[in-house]
C-alpha cells in the first residue's frame, strides 16, 4: 500500500501530460478528418510511419527538427493517400485506414531491418532534448508538471488553442463542418467539397505525424517495431469522449495519458504480472467507449460525396 | 474478380518498385516466393498450411461485414480460441479422440464466441463503435494469453508456452512434415456452411437484411439488436474454430505469440477475396503463399520478411479503391473492360 | 434556355427543350413528377451538364458548370430539399461561402449578422438569425434558403416545389414575398405540379411533360382544366367508387397516445381516433406534425410513452413490430427505400420479408415456444381425458395433437422462445409465391432475382403493396403512399387502397397531399403538433377549413 502511494507523485502527473501527448495529436487529427466528414481508421498507421520517418531522418542526417519535419511530411502524405482512396475513389473508408495501418506495420519493419538490420529498435538517434519554460517551473508543484518538457508538448497546447479557432472562428472552419455535416449544403454555396476534404485529411496526417514522432524522437528516440501500440485507437476514443470538440479531446486524452503512466509506473514496481497492466489502457478505453458513445453524436455523414 | 487481380497486379508491381529502391532484386525476390510456396510438395503443403488459419478469420471478417460490421478483431478472438482449446487439450486425458477433438474444437468456438460478445453487446445496445472495441479486445486478449502463459500455465522452460495437449485431442497431419492438418478440412466445410448460412437459412436473411437496410429490417419485424449481436458472436466464433485448428493440429500447445497475424491476413483475404466464399478460398492460398514462400525468401534472398505485410496492405489499399482500378483502365486506355 | 437534352441511365430527362423567361416576370415551370423539371432547373444551376442545347443569360452565351459560376451570373435557386447545415445558425448557413473576415483569417461575426439583417429588412423577410437551423419550422428554413440566394446576388430566383412542405397560411406568406421580390425587380421561375399555385401566382406557365415542353402560355388567358391537360394528357381519375360499409367494426382504437421524436422532444400529444372496417381514414395534415412518429409508433419502430394502440380487441402497443405485422397490420412507409425495401435485396427476398422465418417460407426447427407448447400439451391431455357421453372426441383429441406437433415443430415469435433454429428458407414455395405476387401486382421486373434498387419507383413501390397488401391485413397504415410517383403509380397505388378498403380492410392514410386525402377517404382527421384537431366528412367541410385546421386555426 506503501508503495502504491509512492507512485502518485508529481512525477506521475507530468508523466501522464507526457503520455497524453501522442493521443492529443492523434485525436486532434481524428477530429479534423471526421469533422470534414470522413472516419480516418488509419490514425494508428500515420503515427508509426512518422515515428519511424522522424528517426530514420535524425539518424541520416543528425538534426532531430528536420526529423520532425520529416514525420509531419509522412503523416501528411498518407493523409493524402488516405483522402485520394476515400474521396476521389469513394473507397471504403474503414478499409483504407486499415489498409494504411498493415502498411505502416509492414513498411515500417522492413525499413527499420534495410536500414538498421533489425526490425526490434533501431540504432539511439539524435533526440529533442526537453527544454524548460523559466518563470513557469518554478511554481512550486504545478511548475514540476508542467515546467519542463519536450517542444512538442507545449506545440500541443498550441495546436489545441489552434485548432479550436480555426474550427469555431474561421470561415474554413465554418466550411469543414458545412462539409462534414450535409456537403450538398456546402456544394450548392459554391464549396469545393472534395478540396476541403483532402486539406483536412492531409491536417489530419500531420497532426498524427507530430504525435508519433513525439513517441520516437521527443520519448526514447529510437524506433521500435509497433510503438504506436494501439494509441492511434486510443485517440479516436479521446475524440468521441471529447465530443469531436478540440478542448474535450485534450482533456480526455490527459485522462488515458494517466492510465499508461499509471501503467508504467505499476509496472516498475512489480505488484501485479506485466500483462495484466498493460491491459489497463486497451479496457479503460472499451470502458470509455461503453459509457460514453450513447450519448456522443458524431457531428458528420461520413457518406461519401459523390458528384454527378 | 477481375479488378481485385488487377489490384494483385498492382500491389506486386508497386512492391517491386520498394524493393528496388531498397537494393533488393524484385525478380530475385519473387521468383524465391513462387518457389518457396508452390515448388515442391513441402512448399504446396506448407501454403495450404499456412492458408487454413486465414479462411478462418476471413471467414469471421465476412460474417460480420455481411452484417454491416467491421470486426477488426478476429486476432484476439482467434488467441482466445486457441486458448481455450489448449486448456480443454491438457486438461483431459484418456478420452477418445472422437469426443476429445470436437470438445477442443468446441472451446475454442466458445473462446472466440465471447470475445465477439463483448464488442456485440458493447455496439447494439450502446452503439460503441466495434471497429475500436475490436481492436482493442485483440489488444487485451494478447495480454490475457501472454499472461496465462508466461505464469500459471506455463510449462517448465524457457519459452513461454504451455505443456503438450494430450495426443487424443491432436488433429492428425496429412502431409507430414508439412503442418497441413485436418484443420484444412474444417476450414473447407466451414466455407460451405458459411455460404449456406448467409444464402438459405433466416438467420443469414436476417443478418443480411440489418447489413443492408437496419430501417427496413426493423419494419420487416426483424431485431436488429439480437441480429448485432448474433453476427458477432458467430464471426468471433469462427475466428475462436479457426485458433483452435491451429492448435490442435500444428503445434498441439498454446505457444505466446504463436500467430504472426492470422487475424490481419484475414481482413485482407476477405477483401481482397471479394467477400464470397470462393474469392476467399483462392485469396487465403495466394496469402498463404506469401508467408510460406517469403520464409524461404527471406532466408535465401535476405529480404525482409515483411515486405509480405507490405505487399498485403497494397493489396488492401487497391481493392479498397474500386473506382481507382476503373480509373486507371479508361486511363490505359482499356475502356472495354470497364463495365 | 434552347434545344435542352439529358439523359440519365435509362432516362431521357430533358428532349430539346426550349424555355424563355422575360426578366421581372414570374414564370411557371409546371409538370408531374418526373417530368424532368428539376432536372431542367439543375442544369441551369450548374449542378448538371446539358449532352446537348445552350444557355443564355440576358442575351449571352454562357456555360454553366458549376453552381459558383450559376451564382455569378446571378442565378439562385431553392431546392424542394432544402440544402442547410442543421447544427449551424441562420446566419452561418446564409453567409456560407462568402464569408466576412476581419484580417483575412477570422470569421467577421458581427458584420455577418449586420450584413443579412440588411437584407432581411430590405425584402421582408422576417428570420432569427442567431437560431440553430434545426430548430426552426420548415417555412422560416425556407426563408434562409431564400435569403442565402438573395445573399449571393440573384437576380433569377428558381423554387422548386416550394409548397410541398408549407400550410396553405404559410404559402399565402411566401406568395406576399415572391411578389414583394418582383417589385425588386427580381425574376422567379417557381417550379411546381400544383396547377392551383401556379396559376394564382405565376404571370405565365411552361408546362413539361415526359421531358419535353406540351407548350407555353400566360395565366390570365388559361384556365385549371386545360393546364391540367397538358400537363397530363388525357383525362384523370380524380374519384373512385366506394362501396358503403356494412358495420361498423373498428379496427383500430388509438387513446390518449403519447410519444418523442428523436430530439426527445414531444411529438404525439394525445392522440385519439378510430379506425372502422371498410373505410379510409385520411389525416391531413402539413409535414412535421407528428405523422412520421404516428407511423412509428403504430409501426413498433417506435415506443410510446403513453396510451394505447388497441388492434381489434388485443392491446399492441408493446408489441414488437414482428408480432404487429403477424396480426394482421401493414404498413406502406412513407420513404420506401428506407423503410419499405432493402435496397440490396432482390423482389423475391423483398417480398418474404416480415414473414421470412415462418412457412411456408421457412421449413425446419423454427423456435420452440415453452408456454404455447405446454398449452397444446395440456389441450391435448384435457381432450384425451375429456370424456362427453363417455366416448372420447376424436376430432379434439387430433386437433390437439396436431397443434401440439406444430408448436414444437414451428413454434412462434415470442418472449419464451429458448431455441433459435437456423432455419432453411424453402426456395421453392418463396419463388412461387413471389412469381404468383409479380403477376397479381403487375410488377415489372426482369425476373424474381433482379435486385429492386434497379427498379422504378413506380414499381418498387409495387413491390411494397405486394408484399403488405397480400397478407390479407385487418389495418393497412399507408404514409405519403404516393409520394416520388409519376401519374400512373399514382393511380394504381390509390385503387389499390380503395380495393383493400372495399374488401373489408380498415385504411390510415396520412397524406400531405390534400387532393389525395380528398379523394380516396371516407373521413378526414387533421393532425396539428401532435394532436388530432378534427375529424370530418368530406361532404360535409372544405378545403379552406381543413386547411385553416392544418395550420392550427379553429374554424368558426
Amino acid at each position: 500500500m506503501v508503495e502504491l502511494i509512492e507512485i502518485i507523485n508529481v512525477g506521475l502527473f507530468a508523466a501522464a501530460l507526457r503520455m497524453a501527448t501522442p493521443i492529443a495529436y492523434g485525436a486532434l487529427g481524428g477530429i479534423f478528418s471526421e469533422r470534414s466528414g470522413v472516419v480516418n481508421i488509419g490514425l494508428e498507421g500515420m503515427m508509426l510511419t512518422s515515428a519511424f520517418a522522424g528517426v530514420a531522418l535524425s539518424y541520416f542526417i543528425g538534426n532531430p527538427w528536420l526529423g520532425v519535419l520529416g514525420a509531419v511530411l509522412a503523416g501528411g502524405l498518407l493523409g493524402l493517400l488516405h483522402g485520394v482512396i476515400t474521396v476521389k475513389f469513394a473507397g471504403n473508408q474503414v478499409v483504407s485506414g486499415t489498409g494504411i495501418n498493415i502498411f505502416a506495420l509492414g513498411f515500417t519493419a522492413y525499413m527499420s531491418r534495410t536500414i538498421w538490420g533489425s526490425r526490434g529498435a533501431s540504432a539511439s538517434v539524435q533526440g529533442l532534448s526537453d527544454i524548460s519554460i523559466p518563470l513557469l517551473k518554478d511554481i512550486p508543484v504545478i511548475g514540476e508538471i508542467i515546467g519542463t518538457h519536450t517542444p512538442l508538448v507545449y506545440l500541443l497546447l498550441i495546436v489545441t488553442i489552434g485548432s479550436f479557432i480555426v474550427l469555431f472562428k474561421t470561415p474554413f472552419g465554418l466550411r469543414i463542418r458545412a462539409v462534414g455535416e450535409r456537403p450538398e449544403a456546402a456544394d450548392t454555396a459554391g464549396i469545393d467539397v472534395y478540396k476541403t476534404k483532402y486539406l483536412c485529411l492531409i491536417a489530419s496526417g500531420m497532426l498524427a505525424g507530430l504525435g508519433g514522432v513525439f513517441l520516437s524522437l521527443g520519448h526514447v528516440n529510437l524506433f521500435a517495431f509497433g510503438m504506436t501500440g494501439g494509441r492511434g485507437f486510443i485517440a479516436l476514443a479521446a475524440m468521441i469522449f471529447g465530443k469531436w470538440m478540440p478542448f474535450g479531446a485534450f482533456g480526455a486524452s490527459v485522462m488515458f495519458g494517466f492510465a499508461d503512466a499509471l501503467q508504467m509506473r505499476l509496472q516498475a514496481l512489480g505488484l501485479l504480472p506485466p500483462q495484466v497492466i498493460l491491459m489497463i489502457p486497451y479496457i479503460l478505453t472499451v470502458v470509455v467507449l461503453a459509457g460514453v458513445v450513447g450519448k456522443a453524436v458524431p457531428p458528420s455523414n461520413y457518406k461519401p460525396y459523390v458528384k454527378e | 474478380m477481375l479488378p481485385q487481380t488487377i489490384a494483385i497486379a498492382l500491389a506486386f508491381g508497386v512492391g517491386a518498385i520498394t524493393l528496388l529502391l531498397t537494393g533488393y532484386n524484385p525478380l530475385e525476390a519473387y521468383v524465391a516466393m513462387l518457389v518457396g510456396a508452390f515448388g515442391d510438395t513441402f512448399g504446396i503443403g506448407q501454403t495450404f498450411a499456412q492458408a487454413t488459419p486465414i479462411i478462418f478469420t476471413a471467414l469471421a471478417f465476412l460474417f460480420a461485414y455481411k452484417c454491416g460490421l467491421f470486426n477488426i478483431g478476429a486476432e484476439g478472438q482467434f488467441l482466445i480460441g486457441a486458448f481455450f482449446a489448449a486448456l480443454v487439450g491438457i486438461s483431459f486425458s484418456g478420452l477418445p479422440s472422437f469426443i476429445h477433438i470436437p470438445l477442443a474444437l468446441g472451446a475454442g468456438i466458445l473462446g472466440g464466441a465471447m470475445w465477439g460478445f463483448v464488442p456485440g453487446v458493447l455496439k447494439a445496445k450502446l452503439g460503441a463503435h466495434e471497429v475500436i472495441t475490436t481492436m482493442m479486445l485483440s489488444y487485451v486478449a494478447l495480454y490475457i494469453t501472454g499472461y496465462m502463459v508466461n505464469y500459471p500455465f506455463k510449462a517448465p522452460g524457457w519459452v513461454a508456452q504451455t505443456v503438450v495437449i494430450s495426443p487424443s485431442a491432436w488433429l492428425p497431419q496429412i502431409l507430414p512434415p508439412t503442418q497441413l492438418s485436418l484443420s484444412i478440412v474444417v476450414a473447407l466445410l466451414l466455407v460451405a456452411a458459411t455460404h449456406y448460412t448467409l444464402c438459405r437459412t433466416t438467420v443469414g436473411y436476417e443478418v443480411r437484411a440489418i447489413g443492408l437496410n437496419p430501417s427496413a429490417a426493423e419494419s420487416g419485424g426483424i431485431g436488429i439488436k439480437k441480429g448485432i449481436i448474433l453476427a458477432l458472436v458467430i464471426s468471433g466464433a469462427m475466428a475462436g474454430l479457426g485458433g483452435a485448428g491451429e492448435v490442435l493440429g500444428v503445434h498441439r500447445r498454446f505457444i505466446e505469440g504463436f500467430s504472426p497475424g492470422y487475424g490481419w491476413d484475414g481482413l485482407a483475404v476477405a477483401l481482397v477475396g471479394g467477400l464470397n466464399p470462393v474469392g476467399i478460398l483462392l485469396a487465403s492460398v495466394l496469402f498463404g503463399a506469401l508467408r510460406s514462400g517469403g520464409m524461404t525468401m527471406s532466408r535465401t534472398t535476405h529480404v525482409p520478411l515483411d515486405i509480405a505485410s507490405i505487399l498485403q496492405a497494397l493489396v488492401i489499399l487497391f481493392v479498397a479503391a474500386p473506382m481507382l482500378i476503373k480509373y486507371l483502365l479508361k486511363r490505359g486506355g482499356v475502356k472495354k473492360w470497364s463495365s | 434556355m434552347k434545344g435542352i437534352t439529358k439523359s440519365f441511365p435509362g432516362v431521357l430527362a430533358n428532349d430539346k427543350i426550349d424555355f424563355v423567361v422575360e426578366k421581372g416576370e414570374i414564370h411557371g415551370l409546371l409538370g408531374e413528377n418526373g417530368a424532368g423539371k428539376t432536372v431542367l432547373m439543375s442544369i441551369l444551376y450548374g449542378l448538371y451538364k446539358p449532352d446537348e442545347g445552350k444557355i443564355l443569360v440576358n442575351g449571352k452565351d454562357v456555360d454553366i458548370d458549376s453552381p459558383r459560376t450559376a451564382m455569378k451570373l446571378g442565378i439562385g435557386m431553392v431546392h424542394q430539399h432544402f440544402m442547410v447545415v442543421p447544427s449551424l445558425t441562420v446566419t452561418e448557413n446564409i453567409i456560407l461561402g462568402r464569408e466576412p473576415t476581419k484580417n483575412r483569417i477570422l470569421l467577421d461575426a458581427k458584420k455577418a449578422f449586420n450584413d443579412v439583417k440588411e437584407f432581411c429588412d430590405r425584402y421582408k423577410l422576417e428570420v432569427d438569425l442567431k437560431a440553430l437551423i434545426h430548430a426552426l419550422p420548415v417555412g422560416v428554413q425556407q426563408r434562409v434558403e431564400i435569403l442565402k440566394a438573395l445573399y449571393r446576388g440573384a437576380d433569377v430566383l428558381v423554387l422548386d416545389e416550394p409548397t410541398s412542405v408549407l400550410t396553405p397560411q404559410e404559402v399565402q406568406e411566401l406568395f406576399r414575398a415572391i411578389s414583394a421580390l418582383k417589385n425588386q425587380g427580381k425574376t422567379v421561375i417557381f417550379i411546381s405540379h400544383k396547377l392551383r399555385e401556379v396559376l394564382a401566382i405565376c404571370d405565365s406557365v411552361t408546362v413539361l411533360r415526359r421531358g419535353k415542353v406540351v407548350g407555353t402560355v400566360k395565366a390570365n388567358s388559361t384556365n385549371l382544366s386545360e393546364l391540367a391537360r397538358m400537363m397530363v394528357g388525357r383525362e384523370v381519375i380524380f374519384k373512385f367508387d366506394k362501396e358503403q360499409p356494412q358495420t361498423r367494426k373498428a379496427v383500430l382504437k388509438i387513446e390518449n397516445l403519447q410519444a418523442v421524436d428523436d430530439r426527445g422532444l414531444p411529438a404525439l400529444k394525445g392522440i385519439d381516433f378510430n379506425v372502422y372496417a371498410c373505410e379510409i381514414l385520411g389525416v391531413a395534415g402539413v409535414e412535421g406534425n407528428g405523422q412520421t412518429e404516428l407511423v412509428e409508433t403504430l409501426a413498433g419502430i417506435r415506443k410510446a410513452t403513453a396510451g394505447k394502440i388497441i388492434l381489434g380487441e388485443i392491446d399492441i402497443t408493446e408489441a414488437s413490430p414482428g408480432k404487429r405485422i403477424q396480426m394482421g397490420t401493414s404498413i406502406v412507409p412513407e420513404d420506401r427505400q428506407k423503410r419499405g425495401l432493402i435496397m440490396g435485396f432482390s423482389v423475391m427476398e423483398n417480398i418474404i420479408l416480415g414473414r421470412h422465418d415462418q412457412p411456408p417460407f421457412a421449413k425446419g426447427l423454427v423456435r420452440i415456444n415453452i408456454r404455447e407448447t405446454l398449452n397444446y400439451a395440456k389441450n391435448l391431455i384435457d381432450s384425451v381425458a375429456h370424456r362427453s357421453n363417455g366416448t372420447i372426441n376424436v376430432r379434439e383429441v387430433l386437433s390437439s395433437a396436431r397443434k401440439l406437433m406444430e408448436s414444437l415443430i414451428l413454434g412462434s415469435r415470442d418472449k419464451t422462445t429458448i431455441a433459435k433454429g437456423f432455419v432453411r428458407l424453402d426456395i421453392t414455395q418463396t419463388s412461387d409465391y413471389a412469381g404468383r405476387l409479380i403477376d397479381e401486382f403487375s410488377i415489372k421486373t426482369p425476373d424474381k432475382d433482379t435486385l429492386v434498387q434497379h427498379l422504378s419507383g413506380g414499381t418498387q413501390q409495387r413491390v411494397v403493396l405486394a408484399r403488405e397488401f397480400s397478407r390479407n391485413p385487418k389495418l393497412i397504415i399507408a404514409s405519403q403512399p404516393t409520394r416520388g410517383l409519376d401519374i400512373g403509380a399514382t393511380e394504381y397505388v390509390r385503387s389499390k387502397l380503395v380495393d383493400m378498403r372495399n374488401k373489408g380492410c380498415a385504411v390510415l392514410l396520412i397524406s400531405a397531399d390534400l387532393d389525395e386525402i380528398w379523394a380516396l377517404s371516407d373521413r378526414i382527421a387533421v393532425i396539428y403538433e401532435g394532436r388530432i384537431v378534427a375529424v370530418e366528412d368530406p361532404e360535409k367541410t372544405s378545403e379552406t377549413e381543413i386547411g385553416l385546421l392544418m395550420a392550427g386555426g379553429k374554424f368558426g
